[in-house]
């Protein structure tokens, strides 16, 4: 699997996700430089977490808006998978390759903590390793991954399966207890229509290694090698 | 070289006021003091020469007042490859690594705004590191608040949490640990201690000195505007009434640029064109101008007209004194201007060639062609005012007699009154809002063991890595009570609690918090406390290798605490081996290491429960502490021990419920048979001690008997309560109820 990862100012967990796809795959993704509106064909865009350009308007509206965003765009519709985590979540939503929007946490607070996630479905290049509804613990660190859409909007994510992760209870219970943030239907990822591209708030890179957070989020990364090896 | 002479005198700008007494009493310098700048100039200055010397003559800037004592600390070892003196200190970490760390005060501005004054002390600090070519890899504080009553506490602790997570996590370096107590002596002035600790490979260390005849001197960073004119004067002075109005001397910070700075910087460092290299911290361009000048006994010639500027009509005076962030001072190598403005300009960087070096050993500014200022820079530094203050020992008091202190009626409710204290209760409201897992390195997270452990990424191709262990400490009341048993028991606990990760300690960062110096008792405090820290950095070669001093922290007469906050670093060469505090299985035994006599004197059990805050602090027998600890630390990178508490604030029961909490499981213990008055043996803060869980208890004691240290199996883990034999029994449950109340419901309380 050839990954490229995009590097904004202001990203700063573009080295944890290369991290974590080199120890998978043992290869170093390319790192993209968002002033480059072109890059070498891979199978894999990731969108990693951070400040982008300080997150001083909407977080992800200005990256949104980057040259290489509108060839990330391109290649989406081309059908290349992108992976959007926290930052990148909000880049990729905010850039209309994802429906619904993340605002600020309901408590007003930035939140980093382990969180439990339940899988909602194993039918997707990116969630193929996971059973449905197995619970995964990562950890979350942002201050906007409140998710939000309009109803028709998430009556139509509920029935296409396009929702990928909900926070959970640590014994999978999907209720107010998990859900850090206030999230809507405690949505923690989504996918788009034809599922190549998952925006996540949580950090599965930061759970790849038995002594630095476990080992769940592992699985999303062995998965994608698998589907697009 | 020699200091070339005056040829004429700077010119006067329109609207320049003339000096007057006033204006040098309004600059903060003593008659005397002015007397000495008119020897060394010649002359009256002008204004902005008068702004430098007031600058770089405050306490903030030339440590007057404690120069004296801070000489009196250990300040090498073999490891040391830079002591005090430079941006951070640096010390060899193996494998051609060098860590690179520092923590610095950030109290006055953030007392009068917390978010930004707490935001831009992350800055200045991280700065300070990444300036010497590291790349930081993780940040810890100290912060120490009024009583929680007080109606500021609450304001200060939100904006000042706040603003380190603000800050911290926009960088993107974890902020992995520190420390947070409450106490009214803070009232009027808290402390925000911050501290950094980069990475940098050995043969790639940046330091500020200047040279090179030419060479050109190049601005970087943010753009200069009126911010923080006469912030290190104004952290040289105490508190009164009018403090508030200082506001506009508080710094504002942009995380996002220090993000970019970092990375250009980084890059830039990459090549070879850099020949000297200095972050603009307090005293702004000031400060950083000088001390490179000085540093490499050579002169400047600075343009100011050529600083870029973010306001309009700014004037060289407040060009000289801003202390606007996210900006740096480079000496390049010749011709390479260009290789480095591409650099900063890809990361949209303001980018300035201001000034080259000369022999002249002169100072001199210039604004739009004229001459405005032309100080000779070696008097400025050398014949700076270093003060012998008249100073005062505090008096050893007497020892408590532990049958004074009455034993609880109920050992359950003393327990919860004592985890659920402010000093005690979780901090978790406080680090979850900071992102201490970016960076994928960090191995134990806060509150899961005594120092923070954080993985060092590899450059060799070794099976294990290294990780770096990190901790910060301070007893105040201790310090209070007798600054030289509190002084060495701060860095003892520091040492302990990297011990008590299986890290070799290596060195410490001092950041020492005092009250006006000007009275004999507070010198007096601050002289015990060097003295206390001095021995025991030697005892346990454990060397001071950067510092900060923070003194006037008092209003209207009250001081703080004295709070020689103790930062320290250590190194395991196998992260796999190293443990935590949690108690996660059942059937191990609990070992306590070390003796114990049951000394409540200064005890927090004193202080929550009876209101008490009297008698000797708790002796710290140095050699017993050594002996102790590598006993202790060999024993965990043997595989021995399964988790690892060292015993402090609230002593043996308030630990072994701290292990509890953190692994979820339950313990039962017995007294001793020689264990004396219970509630000495179980709240006694007797020092040197360690609590262990252990598959192999008897082991254990038996090792520990052949390295002459007192060793006892105290009971074993499990079940889902805490169980002291005849005492009390308390189910984990409960006691995390109350433990993670007190914090959540402060903050959420109504005003």
């Amino acid at each position: 699997m050839k990954a490229a990862v995009l590097v904004f100012p202001g990203s700063n967990r573009e080295g944890d996700v290369a991290q974590a796809i080199e120890l998978v795959t043992g290869r170093r993704p390319t790192m993209v430089w968002h002033g480059d509106g072109d890059f070498e064909k891979v199978d894999l865009i990731v969108v990693p977490g951070g400040f982008s350009y300080g997150d001083y308007l909407r977080c992800g509206a200005m990256a949104a808006q980057s040259p290489v965003m509108a060839e990330v765009k391109k290649r989406a519709a081309q059908g290349v998978p992108v992976l959007g985590i926290c930052n990148g979540f909000q880049i990729v939503t905010e850039a209309g390759l994802l429906p619904g929007t993340l605002m600020r946490n309901s408590h007003l607070k930035f939140v980093c903590a382990d969180v439990h996630l339940k899988v909602e479905t194993s039918q997707s290049l990116f969630t193929n390793r996971y059973q449905a509804g197995q619970v995964i613990k990562v950890p979350v660190a942002h201050a906007e991954g409140n998710y939000f859409a309009d109803a028709d909007t998430m009556k139509r994510l509920e029935d296409r399966g396009q929702i990928a992760f909900r926070y959970c209870s640590p014994e999978g219970a999907v209720d107010g207890s998990g859900n850090p943030n206030g999230s809507s239907s405690n949505i923690a990822g989504v996918f788009n229509e034809t599922k190549t591209v998952l925006g996540l708030m949580p950090h599965p890179e930061n759970a790849v290694e038995p002594m630095f957070g476990g080992t769940d989020g592992k699985g999303l990364f062995e998965g994608m090698v698998e589907a697009l090896s | 070289m020699t200091i070339a002479q005056e040829k004429n005198p700077p010119v006067k700008l329109p609207n320049e006021p003339t000096i007057t007494p006033q204006i040098v009493a309004e600059h903060g310098l003593a008659p005397d003091e002015y007397e000495r700048l008119l020897k060394i100039m010649g002359r009256t200055p002008t204004m902005v020469e008068l702004g430098i010397f007031s600058a770089m003559w405050s306490e903030h800037c030339s440590y007057k007042s404690s120069k004296v004592w801070l000489k009196k600390l250990p300040t090498s070892a073999p490891w040391v490859i830079q002591g005090p003196g430079e941006n951070a200190g640096v010390i060899d970490i193996g494998d051609s690594q060098a860590a690179i760390f520092k923590m610095e005060s950030h109290n006055h501005p953030s007392y009068i705004e917390p978010y930004q004054g707490a935001a831009t002390g992350v800055g200045g600090i991280l700065r300070d590191v990444f300036t010497m070519g590291a790349r930081p890899v993780a940040n810890l504080n100290a912060l120490r608040f009024g009583d929680p009553s007080h109606p500021k506490t609450r304001h200060l602790v939100s904006g000042v949490v706040a603003g380190i997570g603000g800050y911290g996590n926009c960088m993107g370096i974890p902020t992995v640990g520190g420390e947070t107590n409450f106490h009214a002596a803070y009232n009027g002035n808290i402390l925000v201690n911050a501290m950094t600790v980069g990475i940098a490979p050995t043969d790639k260390i940046f330091y500020a000195a200047a040279a090179g005849l030419g060479n050109p001197m190049v601005y970087v960073g943010s753009k200069t505007g009126r911010d923080g004119i006469h912030g290190a004067t104004m952290s040289s002075t105490e508190f009164n009434e009018d403090s508030e109005s200082k506001r506009p001397t508080v710094q504002v910070g942009d995380p996002f640029v220090e993000k970019l700075l970092l990375e250009a910087c980084l890059e830039l460092m990459a090549t070879d064109a850099i020949v000297a290299i200095q972050d603009m911290g307090a005293a702004g361009l000031t400060s950083s101008s000088f001390e490179m000048a000085a540093k490499g006994g050579l002169g400047l010639e600075m343009a100011l007209d050529k600083v870029p500027m973010r306001e309009t009509g700014m004037n060289p005076y407040e060009l000289m004194l801003s202390e606007s962030q996210e900006r740096m001072l480079i000496v390049l190598k010749p011709g390479r201007e260009d290789e480095a403005r591409k650099i900063f300009e890809k990361w949209e960087l303001d980018f300035a060639v201001i000034g080259h070096l000369t022999d002249t050993e002169r100072m001199v500014l210039s604004w739009h062609g004229e001459i405005v200022g032309n100080i000779p820079i070696p008097p400025l530094v050398t014949e700076a005012p270093m003060y012998e203050r008249p100073w005062t020992l505090t008096p050893l008091p007497p020892v408590l007699d532990t049958a004074k202190v009455p034993a609880p009626q109920d050992y359950k409710a003393s327990l919860l009154a004592l985890m659920g204290c402010p000093d005690l209760a979780s901090k978790a409201w406080i680090w979850h809002q900071y992102d201490h897992l970016i960076m994928g390195n960090t191995a134990i997270r806060p509150q899961d063991g005594d120092a923070a452990l954080v993985r060092v990424p590899q450059t060799t191709k070794a099976s294990s890595h290294k990780g770096l262990a990190m901790t910060s400490d301070c007893t105040p009341r201790y310090v209070q009570a007798h600054p030289e048993t509190g002084g060495r028991q701060a860095v003892a606990e520091a040492w302990r609690n990297i011990t008590a990760t299986g890290a070799q300690p290596l060195a410490v960062t001092d950041n020492m918090n005092f009250g006006n110096p000007q009275k004999p008792e507070i010198m007096g405090q601050f002289a015990g406390a060097i003295m206390g820290m001095a021995e025991a950095c030697k005892m346990l070669d454990f060397p001071v290798v950067s510092g900060n001093v923070s003194l006037y922290n008092e209003t209207e007469g009250r001081p703080i605490l004295p709070t020689p906050t103790i930062g320290a670093v250590g190194v395991i060469d196998d992260i796999s081996k190293a443990v935590g505090s949690r108690l996660r299985t059942a059937g191990q035994a609990l070992v306590l290491i070390g003796a114990t006599q049951g000394w409540l004197g200064q005890s927090l059990y004193l202080r929550e429960l009876y209101s008490r805050e009297e008698g000797a602090p708790p002796p710290v027998d140095l050699a017993v502490e050594r002996r102790n600890g590598d006993f202790v630390r060999g024993e965990i990178v043997g595989g021995r021990v399964a988790a690892c508490h060292d015993l402090s604030d609230g002593g043996l029961l308030v630990a072994l419920a701290e292990m509890c909490l953190a692994g979820g499981t339950g313990a039962t213990m017995k007294l001793p048979a020689d264990a004396g008055a219970p509630h000495g043996y179980l709240y006694g803060e007797d020092q040197g001690r360690y609590l262990i869980a252990t598959d192999d208890g008897n082991a254990l004691v038996a090792a520990a008997a052949a390295a002459g240290v007192p060793a006892t199996v105290l009971g074993y883990s499990g079940g889902d309560s805490l169980v002291v034999e005849g005492l009390l029994a308390l189910p984990i449950a409960e006691l995390r109820a109350v433990h993670e109340a007190w914090l959540p419901a402060y903050m959420n309380s109504a005003a």
